[in-house]
């Protein structure tokens, strides 16, 4: 155990985790020239397309240091917010975290509530000056923030860079020196956390864990604590590349366990793993429950595949622990589920990937965060979907959540970004100088205003100068109000939001002229209305399709027109009906592409 | 029935609206015929049975020199059954149209020319960038019709800004030339056409469905009065002279298309020829066709002969549909709407389509898919 090492690699997003992960496994030898390719551990293609990392990738790899064989566990983890509770579940699973700062960059907004993790769990923290490479490397002065960040020893931080390997072996170096060896109990029952899981459709559940005290032995019975299952241990091993069996996995050590599962629900990230001939009395405590920051619904494209997106969602659950579901449904879109996520690029991505690994299409509602609701009789009401609003003559109040923003921009832009936190229903709290340009600002916000493109607007206003983070607050009164939808003053209750009584004109303006473009033009007039309460706030009407017929039909056209006309078919497929209008599934998504 | 068309890419220059495989000039006709000639002998053994009917379709096949034209037409001759021809039609612009040339066209055997006449108002022609007047789209067709051709011609509607009595005087004066076979084709924005960058660039108007949809009820009512058979969404006729050749498309018959850009059918696959001239000539210099094709499956072939048949008066027959195995009685489920509506009538012969209908035929054909 004295020659394991575990640690994960933490960061503000892009400032280089993979890349330098790509080095610390070239140098180990662990990656063959062969396999190795940027961002390798990033071996989802969502991953892969989108260039940023979405899930944490454990890889063990040998070093020898001194004469001294050693076991390191890396776990590279995403910087993105919606993923932090990725990098807080691999937080668990070591004792030291490399902390990459991008030396063009500073210090960000990630970059500290990712170290806080860190601490709070008592990691021995590296700090690691990347990209030193680059010609805007600002080293002595985001070395000044580093030290003035964690309080750390200057000399301690090791200037590197994943482009061109400088530093790497200051790091392996470090990593043995300064990590600890994890503590554990050879001998005691065996007590494992799970950390992750996935599904695979050859092997069925694969679940990784860090084993705590014990060991875990092929062909063992071993229980799952928390939901009580006994499963006999077909297959166990390191995480390397690819996944590699052993006999058994040691106190300290991180791996794998494949047993004959077959119910996704019956693992559960953060349960403990022990023997069945010798338990351990006390499981180990698991996480903390993610809490969602927003929530939409998820419906089938054919209402038939519902059982087969319930199936999905489990299986898909099994590598993302932060979906949280629960069935609900929709007099326009069927049977469903109510989801929550942690932002938008997550809910982005677990869409995706339920198209990609499981093949299911899905029609995506609008999002909303999640509301209190106090009723005249005193009763309190969650309400996570806008149908579940008590009707507003039985409502005393409602409260919608606040969050505390932390923004770190450079000087120039503070006027333009408060502005647009204001916009937002913002307050300033604090405004820190971090250096002579560079400041910290803080709000109070309804998080409701920054799950939609609040993002994307900060990034433009500052041409990508400022970074953010955030966490949740408190639970505000707030002057919230139910909008609907009608087409051919049917309502369509999908559509339904919840809204800041100011914004709603507006918006109900806004979406209904969005949904006129996202409707096909049908063989009738169709009204398009939004009402809140019994009151139209606003309106658009989209004139029939007089004709839909193709001039020329000859001996070069069939094909082509067939192939369109069944196309069409497909996409009529795809297409709800409220009363005899066929709504695309875009359009169920408009609320989210409105511009200003 | 087999028939043959072969492809003449050549224009003498480029109407806004169109979207057909063409070059401007015809500086490489002699090349390009000697590849139609290799292909044509090449795939003599595609079909087999006697050629019903020979199209020639462009481009601009009259603006082809009268020579090449012979050696075509010889060339098919040595190489296929014509004992059994009935229909052989040249597509024709009016500006190419003068006596010397119909007796030329009709020594080689051309019985029928389709003429690109689009209107009979210089502004129109002027609009659409058309190589000719209204003065030659009217003689061209007398001339013709002196001359004994079966006369077809093609009529735009919809043009932006065009009035209902320019479309009424349009068909008028078609009725009273006496001319046999009307193709009335709505005004049809395509992607990649001059009329495309035109709009984009904000110099032209955009086409105009409600304008298109009146004319054409107009159409169906004028000509119908007047005894042309609507016997095709696009297409009219006067009795006994419906198109021989296009009507086979529609029947689901096998033709064979030579040329660049042109679509061939054997009932069990269709292939397409590049479009693309210069690959075109250096291929077949090696005695290779440059195509591409696809297999139909069952449903293909079911939708090619649902889509094709609901264009007909004939409509879909409702024997052939048993033999498909497709319960009418589903057909009728899923368009109760458009029988309430009127769009389509069902008897239990076939199922067809009105003039409203017709309009939509394209998402009714869509609907009835497998
Ligand atoms: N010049 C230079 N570029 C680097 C270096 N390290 C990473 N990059 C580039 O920075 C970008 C982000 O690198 P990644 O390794 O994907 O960053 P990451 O921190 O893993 O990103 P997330 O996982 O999405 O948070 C890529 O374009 C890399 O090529 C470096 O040392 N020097
Ligand atoms: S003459 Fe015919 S093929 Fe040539 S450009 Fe005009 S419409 Fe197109
Ligand atoms: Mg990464």
């Amino acid at each position: 155990m004295q020659h394991i090492r575990n640690f994960c690699i933490i960061a503000h997003i892009d400032h280089g985790k993979s890349t330098l992960a790509d080095r610390l496994l070239e140098y180990t030898n662990t990656v063959s020239k062969r396999e190795m390719m940027a961002q390798v551990l990033d071996n989802m293609d969502l991953e892969r397309e989108r260039g940023i990392t979405i899930k944490s990738h454990a890889i063990q790899m040998n070093y020898v240091f001194q004469g001294q064989q050693y076991v390191f566990n890396l776990i590279d983890t995403p910087g993105h917010v919606d993923f932090s509770y990725e990098v807080s579940r691999s937080i668990a699973a070591c004792e030291g975290a490399l902390l990459i700062v991008d030396a063009s960059q500073g210090i960000q907004a990630q970059t500290i509530s990712n170290l806080y993790l860190a601490i709070e769990h008592n990691l021995e923290i590296i700090p690691i000056l990347n990209k030193m490479d680059l010609p805007g490397a600002m080293p002595e002065e985001v070395k000044d923030q580093i030290v003035d960040l964690i309080g750390c020893d200057r000399d301690s931080i090791i200037p590197a860079s994943g482009k061109t390997g400088l530093g790497v072996m200051d790091i392996l170096n470090a990593i043995v020196d300064r990590v600890p060896a994890p503590k554990g109990d050879l001998n005691a029952p065996l007590k494992a956390l799970i950390f992750d899981s996935v599904f695979n459709s050859f092997r069925g559940i694969i679940a990784y864990y860090k084993v705590m005290d014990g060991r875990v032995r092929k062909g063992e019975k071993v229980k799952f604590m928390n939901t009580d299952n006994e499963y006999h241990a077909d297959e166990v091993g390191a995480l390397k590349l690819e996944m590699e069996p052993r006999a058994e996995v040691l106190a300290g050590d991180v791996g794998y366990i494949i047993t004959g599962i077959k119910q996704a629900k019956e693992v559960k990230v953060g349960d403990t793993i022990t023997s069945v001939v010798n338990p351990t009395p006390i499981a180990i405590q698991g996480f903390e429950d993610v809490k969602p920051m927003v929530f939409a619904g998820i419906y089938p494209v054919d209402t038939e595949d519902y059982e087969e997106l319930r199936e999905s969602m489990f299986k898909l659950q099994l590598n993302d622990a932060s979906l949280v579901f629960e069935p609900e449904s929709s007099a326009a879109l069927g049977f469903g589920f109510r989801c929550g996520f942690l932002g938008m690029l997550h809910m982005e991505i677990i869409q995706e990937r339920l198209e990609r690994e499981f093949g299911m299409t899905v029609i995506t509602t609008v999002p909303n965060v999640s509301y209190k609701a106090y009723t005249n009789k005193g009763e309190f009401v969650e309400v996570n979907n806008p149908s579940d609003l008590p009707d507003p003559s039985h409502i005393d109040y409602v409260e919608e959540p606040y969050i505390n923003a932390t923004i770190i921009t450079s000087s120039d832009f503070v006027g333009p970004v408060i502005a647009l936190c204001m916009d937002k229903r913002g307050t300033i709290k604090n405004q820190v100088y971090l250096t002579t340009n560079r400041v910290e600002l803080t709000f109070e916000m309804p998080l409701a205003e920054v799950v939609f493109d609040f993002y994307d607007k900060l990034k433009s206003i500052s041409r990508g100068y400022a970074s953010f983070d955030y966490s949740p607050s408190e639970y505000k009164l707030s002057h919230l109000v139910k909008m609907d939808i009608m087409l051919n003053k049917e309502p369509v209750d999908a559509l339904s939001s919840i809204i800041h009584r100011d914004r709603a004109f507006d918006l109900g303006k806004k979406i209904c002229k969005k949904l006129r473009e996202l409707i096909p033009r049908q063989q009738f007039d169709i009204a398009i209305q939004a009402s809140i309460g019994a009151k139209i706030i606003a309106r658009e009407s989209l004139s029939a399709l007089r004709k839909d017929v193709t001039a020329k039909c000859y001996g070069g056209d069939i094909s082509r027109k067939r192939k369109l006309l069944e196309k069409q078919k497909e996409g009529k497929k795809r297409m709800r009906s409220v009363g005899s209008v066929e709504i695309p599934q875009s359009a169920f998504m408009a609320v989210l592409k409105l511009d200003d | 029935m087999a028939g043959i068309y072969i492809h003449i890419p050549f224009c003498k220059q480029a109407c806004i609206y169109c979207n057909f495989y063409f070059e401007k000039g015809k500086k490489n006709q002699s090349l390009l015929v000697d590849a139609l000639i290799k292909e044509i002998a090449l795939r003599n053994n595609e079909i087999t049975e006697p050629i019903k009917t020979l199209y020639f379709g462009g481009g601009t096949p009259s603006y082809l020199e009268f020579n090449y034209l012979e050696n075509i037409i010889n060339s098919v001759k040595a190489n296929y059954d014509l004992t059994e021809i009935s229909e052989l039609t040249l597509e024709a612009n009016p500006d190419d149209i003068n006596l010397e040339r119909l007796i030329q066209w009709k020594s080689m055997g051309i019985n029928r020319l389709s003429i690109g006449v689009q209107s009979f108002f210089d502004s129109h022609l002027k609009w659409m960038n058309r190589a000719h007047n209204s003065e030659e789209a009217e003689s061209s067709i007398k001339e013709a019709l002196k001359l004994n051709f079966e006369v077809s011609i093609d009529l735009i509607f919809g043009i932006p800004n065009s009035t209902h009595e320019q479309w009424l005087s349009n068909l008028n004066k078609t009725i009273t030339l006496g001319v046999h076979h009307i193709s009335c084709y709505g005004l049809t924005l395509e992607p990649n056409t001059p009329w495309e960058k035109l709009i984009k660039r904000g110099q032209y108007p955009s086409s105009n469905d409600d304008l298109s949809a009146e004319q054409f009820e107009m159409a169906d009512r004028v000509l119908q009065e007047n005894l042309y058979e609507h016997y095709e969404i696009s297409n009219y006729a006067l009795k006994g002279k419906k198109a021989k050749h296009n009507s086979s498309y529609w029947a689901g018959e096998p033709y064979l298309g030579i040329g660049p850009s042109a679509h061939s059918y054997n009932l069990i696959t269709r292939s397409w020829n590049f479009s693309d001239i210069k690959l075109y000539i250096e291929s077949l210099s090696n005695n290779k066709r440059p195509f591409e094709e696809e297999q139909l499956s069952k449903e293909n072939r079911i939708n090619e002969y649902l889509m094709t048949s609901l264009r007909t008066s004939d409509g879909i027959d409702i024997e052939k549909l048993n033999e498909l195995d497709i319960p009418v009685d589903d057909l009728k489920k899923q368009l109760t709407e458009e029988i309430k509506k009127g769009f389509v009538v069902l008897n239990d012969k076939a199922l067809k389509l009105s003039p409203k209908g017709m309009l939509y035929a394209d998402a009714i054909a869509s609907k009835l898919f497998v």
